[in-house]
């Protein structure tokens, strides 16, 4: 069993037209229920809950403060590699893309986290393009390794894995998982991945059940907000990450909301996201499933980060590069995406401080699965 | 009346019978001033938050270590192994032996885990450690921790940060009325009222944390539950009445029957 069963038993068209014909009273009612249902997520989704917003925001602050309190935690990404074999047609690191690309080597990397290290982060997010040949899992054990020391907490955002493959990756440190399925339209999916491992739709669909059954302590999924109609993408995303809330319960289940932004092939969303919609949605994500962590990364301008905060956002990068040695060295090197927010993580950390709320750099300790550290 | 009696944890005598924790505060500063306003003496710190080899840690640095107990807390740890290997770290690095035990697998309700609480603490009390487990209102489990050797046992009104009040309160009631150490009602108090309630029923100290934390006023509600505590605490030693279903008269109307004639 793993999310494919349930996804199947869920029609795309079937869900949307749900989504549409909420009404006004569905909303109202969703919002008062002590205990929400799928349907009342979907109610919180539809066009008749933008009359709502308000309320909606209220309600979501009011939540996470009390699940989360005045927090937020802070990460940085730190890309390893930006060499791909896929074609995805939104991604810079598309392999037809003509852009120049690098693989760190180990020594290369400790200088990238240094700089992360200096600017305060002890949280960090690993990232490759999926190419196993130049990114092989023993050359993220060998990084994993040799940045633990520096991170109380080391994640991964890279190209999916055997379940075994995720076990030796958290014998060696790495404790938390981020793969974001994109489209759950299947249809769409394959459009805009023609080519490439990344084609199959249920092998990264069940990522995360993999990582869940490996023993990652967080889990993080999304999709790609520009490629389908949002409100479905919403309703699909709820419905996953409630999943594995229920299936792997001991891992802490996050959800993030990644926008499409400019990159290297010029692909323009068919499906724009407005703030306004990113509002709505991360208010109902928070409001159906009150515990998951809800990450926002600079792809979103400052302004509207800003604004995001305290409607239910739990953890927040800052600072941060896209491309293969951003922060130390190799300046022409290219970037997965534009960041929009440019501000340093210090500003940053200022900025969230100023909304009366703490920035945590640390919330973890390796010494919880470093078994040789005493 | 007027002299309390302390709280004895451990040997160690305790004026506030309010424990604090240090989450989800809008800033150190503002933590600093709600412990103070909170009149507490025992303060824990979740060990993932604070780097132990910093000596110049933000958050171990509020916390003046000669003047409260530093009370590191194993939350976080998914089974009893994380949870010793966290107790022995906070030690090497020049913490007492000191530990609040919490082992809680599930992190969206952050439930203890009875089997590996007892576990761990087994091993930690073989160790020296000083343990205050973190448990469900399990009376049974309680007693096997106090035969195990902890120093309290801390059981959850509500799931933690829900604010929800003493919803175990029969349970708790059976804990107290059993326990051989103090009992620390851990979890889930959300108002003062409900600290007091925990208190009058014979509760040795309570935890609190969220509530202060994420009040409006995190100052004015640390002391609002310091005033609960004690009002709590001088309610039960005085003793309180017994609740009846009927209406009892303050002056019976028969009284002039016993009362001698002038």
């Amino acid at each position: 069993m793993s999310f494919w069963e349930t996804i199947t038993q869920y029609r795309w068209d079937r869900i949307k037209s749900v989504i549409r014909g909420k009404t006004a009273e569905d909303v109202r009612r969703a919002l008062q229920s002590p205990i929400r249902k799928f349907d009342d997520y979907l109610a919180l989704l539809a066009p008749a809950a933008a009359d709502f917003m308000e309320e909606m925001a209220q309600a979501s602050h009011r939540l996470t403060v009390q699940r989360f309190g005045r927090i937020i935690h802070m990460f940085a990404p730190l890309y390893l590699s930006s060499e791909c074999t896929n074609t995805c047609v939104y991604c810079g690191f598309n392999r037809l893309n003509r852009i120049a690309r690098a693989t760190l080597s180990v020594d290369e990397v400790v200088d990238e986290a240094m700089v992360l290290h200096r600017q305060g982060f002890r949280h960090v997010l690993l990232l490759t393009g999926e190419s196993p040949h130049h990114a092989p899992v023993d050359y993220l054990i060998r990084v994993a390794r040799k940045l633990q020391p520096m991170f109380a907490s080391i994640s991964i955002e890279i190209y999916p894995l055997a379940t075994d493959d995720y076990c030796q990756l958290i014998q060696n440190g790495v404790e938390g998982l981020t793969v974001y399925q994109e489209t759950y339209h299947l249809k769409q999916y394959a459009r805009i991945h023609p080519a490439g491992p990344k084609r199959n739709f249920r092998r990264r669909l069940e990522t995360p059940d993999r990582g869940g059954k490996a023993g990652f302590r967080r889990l993080n999924i999304g999709a790609l907000l520009g490629l389908c109609d949002w409100r479905v993408e919403g309703a699909f995303t709820g419905l996953h990450a409630a999943y594995l809330v229920r299936r792997y319960w001991r891992s802490r289940v996050s959800v993030s909301f990644p926008r499409l932004r400019p990159a290297a092939g010029g692909f323009q969303p068919q499906y724009p996201v407005t703030d306004a919609d990113m509002v709505q949605l991360m208010c109902a994500l928070r409001l159906w499933l009150p515990d998951a962590g809800l990450v926002l990364s600079t792809r979103e301008p400052a302004r509207l980060r800003d604004n995001l905060l305290p409607l239910g956002v739990t953890q927040m990068s800052a600072g941060s590069k896209t491309a293969p040695g951003g922060y130390a060295a190799k300046e022409n090197v290219e970037g997965q995406f534009e960041i929009c927010d440019l501000r340093s993580p210090r500003e940053v950390a200022d900025m969230i401080a100023g909304h009366g709320y703490e920035p945590v750099w640390k919330d973890w300790d390796a010494g919880f699965l470093n078994a040789g550290r005493l | 009346m007027d002299q309390l009696p302390p709280l004895m944890i451990a040997g160690r005598a305790f004026h506030s019978r309010l424990l604090v924790g240090t989450g989800k505060f809008s800033s150190n500063h503002m933590m600093q001033r709600a412990i103070e306003a909170s009149g507490a003496e025992i303060v824990t710190v979740a060990l993932r938050r604070v780097d132990l080899n910093d000596p110049r840690d933000n958050l171990m640095e509020a916390i003046d270590r000669d003047r409260y107990l530093f009370l590191p807390n194993t939350s976080g740890a998914r089974d009893a192994e994380e949870a010793v290997r966290l107790a022995r770290i906070a030690r090497a690095s020049g913490c007492e032996p000191w530990i609040k035990l919490e082992v809680t697998p599930d992190p969206h309700y952050l439930l203890p885990d009875p089997v590996e609480t007892l576990k761990a603490a087994e091993v930690l009390v073989k160790e020296g450690f000083k343990v205050l487990p973190y448990i469900n209102a399990d009376p049974v489990l309680a007693k096997r921790l106090e035969e195990a050797g902890t120093v309290t046992v801390m059981p959850l009104g509500a799931p933690i940060g829900t604010n929800r009040g003493l919803k175990t309160r029969d349970s708790i009631q059976i804990i107290i009325q059993q326990a051989r150490v103090p009992v620390v009602v851990d979890a889930g108090l959300g108002a003062p009222s409900h600290a007091a309630e925990a208190m009058e029923m014979g509760a040795d100290a309570v935890l609190v944390n969220t509530a202060i934390a994420v009040a409006g006023d995190p100052v004015g509600m640390a002391d609002a539950f310091r005033l609960g505590v004690e009002a709590g605490f001088k309610a039960y030693i005085a003793g309180l009445g017994p609740q009846t279903w009927q209406a009892k008269a303050s002056s019976p109307l028969t009284g002039f029957l016993r009362s001698a004639a002038p």
